[in-house]
């Protein structure tokens, strides 16, 4: 199995990620367009994408990895570093701003004892800003994961982190 | 009974619950759907809707049926699209996440009648990556649609076939243009496209393909069941129907209403939203979400209607007001938008790569007492450098108009940093 995958090109993926991406393929007119779903079914797996990753799925997708790249670092959601295992993402859009962002965004570093961006010691998690999650009427939010946090207060933060 | 005049959210509950299939159904649900597909040829639907006056609600405000006949019809073995966007990321804007998380139904009922109307096989629903609840339920709705026939091959036993697939897209905010989102789409960086052609001649793998905001599609169902008439009759003022207003900011319920088009401001901030917090003032609103211009207090009579809203000098926009209140700084808020859009321009026309960078670093002088007076003309003519004409979408204009407009009513505010500024250096 190993040599196959070798002479494909795509070492480094493993049969589950090959096959969600080929699952994905089923729904577009050609291979291009599986990029973003490709690289996010990279990311449930591994969490980021490394540069490895990227020409493998380059190659899966007949894709030229600098069209790849392209593509990954221009969204917001793609990670081309590490991340820890939960992104917290804190909105810094206007309503979340003029509600107290920066404070909540200070009180989760201070929290998790990391900058914005970096990755804690323990490889838990990674602090990363984000525009606009549409629920303004809740200012300040957070996504933890995949779960949003409403009406964030910055004594809240610990109850958020579960921790 | 039917809440007949707020057919967009009769089913949503306040729990934040969401609307099953058959909760769905029970209110009416696929009854469009069924009138379109059984009585009427897609022609006619399309007028109908054309008709009822139905404006996009993504913010642009063409209307939906309009739109939809200008896709080609002089070849029917042609492939066509339907789109979906449901990329809301306007900062500000809050609407269509309730629909899509607590009414799917209508959301895939809107696009099956819409796919009819311009003959399209496929569709997709452009979901921004960070709306997780809404992907799951929206991929569960989609095969209950499916089971019961209301989506796939022969649509409620017609002719009719419909395939529609879920795309969750990876965040950016440019992705809600049109043409950027179909290149994203295409699995490409979300650039736009050189205009025309236009999408609904040429668009997803350069096809015809029509893209409408969610909260337009959720429209169609309820004009398709109960007709033209009674949907004009929903209006207030020139416009027509009902449409999600928000209110956000220091005010005391904000929040999430549907109301007839034509509705004033001041009902939407005073009485739907409860006013100002305790402590606070009113001092101006963005009407629309992050890219329309500043009004003030003086404009709460202004109706919520296209060109009302534009004849008080703004845009209605995703008509999410974001209530700017006495204690935060005009400027300050202006830095926090600049800083949004010049982010996420997608880089592809200069104007709005260079000129939205230096519009941040000249607020941020500004704002960090290292202002001229001439910055506040500089920024001036950036507003006319980035403004419409000069660039390929409407991002860069669209991140001019709060500048532009704070400008004018706030400039004293601009005056005082650089002023204190001077009187800081003359004392040294």
């Amino acid at each position: 199995m190993k040599e196959q995958t070798e002479h494909l090109g795509f070492e480094g993926l493993s049969l589950a990620e090959i096959q969600q991406i080929n699952a994905e393929l089923r729904h577009y007119e050609d291979k291009t367009a599986v990029s973003i779903e490709a690289l996010k079914i990279i990311q449930k797996h591994r969490r980021w994408v490394s540069n490895q990753c990227l020409v493998a799925v380059a190659e899966l997708l007949d894709m030229s990895p600098a069209q790849l790249e392209g593509v990954a670092t221009f969204y917001n959601l793609i990670y081309r570093q590490p991340v820890g295992k939960t992104v917290i993402h804190y909105c810094n859009s206007v309503s979340c701003w003029m509600l107290g962002s920066d404070q909540v965004q200070e009180r989760l570093c201070q929290h998790l004892n990391v900058e914005v961006g970096e990755m804690t010691e323990d490889g838990e998690y990674t602090i990363l800003p984000i525009v606009c999650l549409g629920a303004c009427d809740h200012a300040p939010v957070v996504m933890v994961g995949t779960e949003l946090k409403l009406d964030i207060t910055v004594n809240a933060v610990n109850e958020i982190l579960g921790r | 009974m039917e809440k007949m005049d707020k057919p967009l959210t009769k089913n949503i509950r306040p729990d934040r619950a969401f609307a099953t299939l058959a909760d769905y159904e029970s209110t009416g649900g696929y009854q469009g759907l069924r009138k379109a597909v059984t009585e009427l040829q897609p022609k006619e639907v399309q007028q109908c809707v054309k008709d009822a006056g139905l404006r996009g609600r993504g913010g642009a405000g063409f209307n939906t049926g309009l739109k939809w006949s200008l896709v080609p019809s002089d070849d029917l073995s042609q492939t066509r699209y339907l789109i979906a966007n449901a990329d809301e990321m306007e900062p500000g804007t809050f609407k269509d996440r309730m629909l899509l998380e607590q009414d799917p139904h209508q959301l895939i009922e809107g696009m099956i009648i819409a796919a009819y109307a311009i003959q399209a096989n496929v569709a997709y629903i452009f979901l921004r990556g960070e709306y997780h609840l809404a992907a799951s339920r929206l991929k569960n709705a989609l095969k209950e649609a499916q089971s019961k026939g209301y989506l796939g091959e022969h649509v409620l036993d017609s002719s009719f076939n419909l395939e529609i697939h879920l795309h969750t897209s990876a965040g950016r905010y440019i992705c809600g243009e049109e043409t950027a989102l179909i290149n994203a789409l295409e699995g490409k960086r979300a650039n736009p496209r050189t205009k025309p052609p236009f999408a609904v001649v040429s668009g997803l793998w350069g096809k015809p393909t029509v893209v409408n905001n969610v909260e337009t599609l959720c429209n169609i169902p309820h004009i398709l069941q109960h007709g033209v008439e009674w949907y004009q009759s929903l209006g207030r003022g020139v416009d027509k129907g009902t449409k999600l207003f928000g209110a956000s900011g220091r005010v005391k319920h904000p929040g999430l209403w549907e109301l007839p088009m034509g509705t004033p401001i001041r009902e939407i901030i005073e009485e739907h939203a409860g006013g100002m917090q305790d402590g606070f003032e009113l001092r101006g609103f963005l009407p629309g979400g992050a890219s329309t211009d500043f009004l003030l207090p003086e404009h709460l009579d202004v109706v919520m209607d296209y060109e009302a809203v534009a004849k008080a000098g703004s845009r209605m926009g995703t008509g999410a007001i974001i209530v700017l209140d006495d204690l935060t700084c005009p400027v300050q808020m202006v830095l926090n938008l600049e800083q949004f859009f010049a982010q996420e321009s997608c880089g592809w026309c200069t104007p709005c790569r260079e000129g939205l960078p230096w519009t941040v670093t000249l607020l941020q002088d500004i704002i960090g007492g290292h202002g001229r007076i001439e910055d506040l003309d500089t920024l001036a003519g950036l507003t006319r450098m980035l403004g419409p004409g000069n660039t390929f979408c409407a991002l860069a204009p669209g991140a001019m108009e709060p500048l532009q407009s704070a400008l004018k009513y706030f400039r004293e505010d601009f005056e005082r940093y650089i002023v204190g500024n001077n009187a800081i250096m003359e004392t040294v």
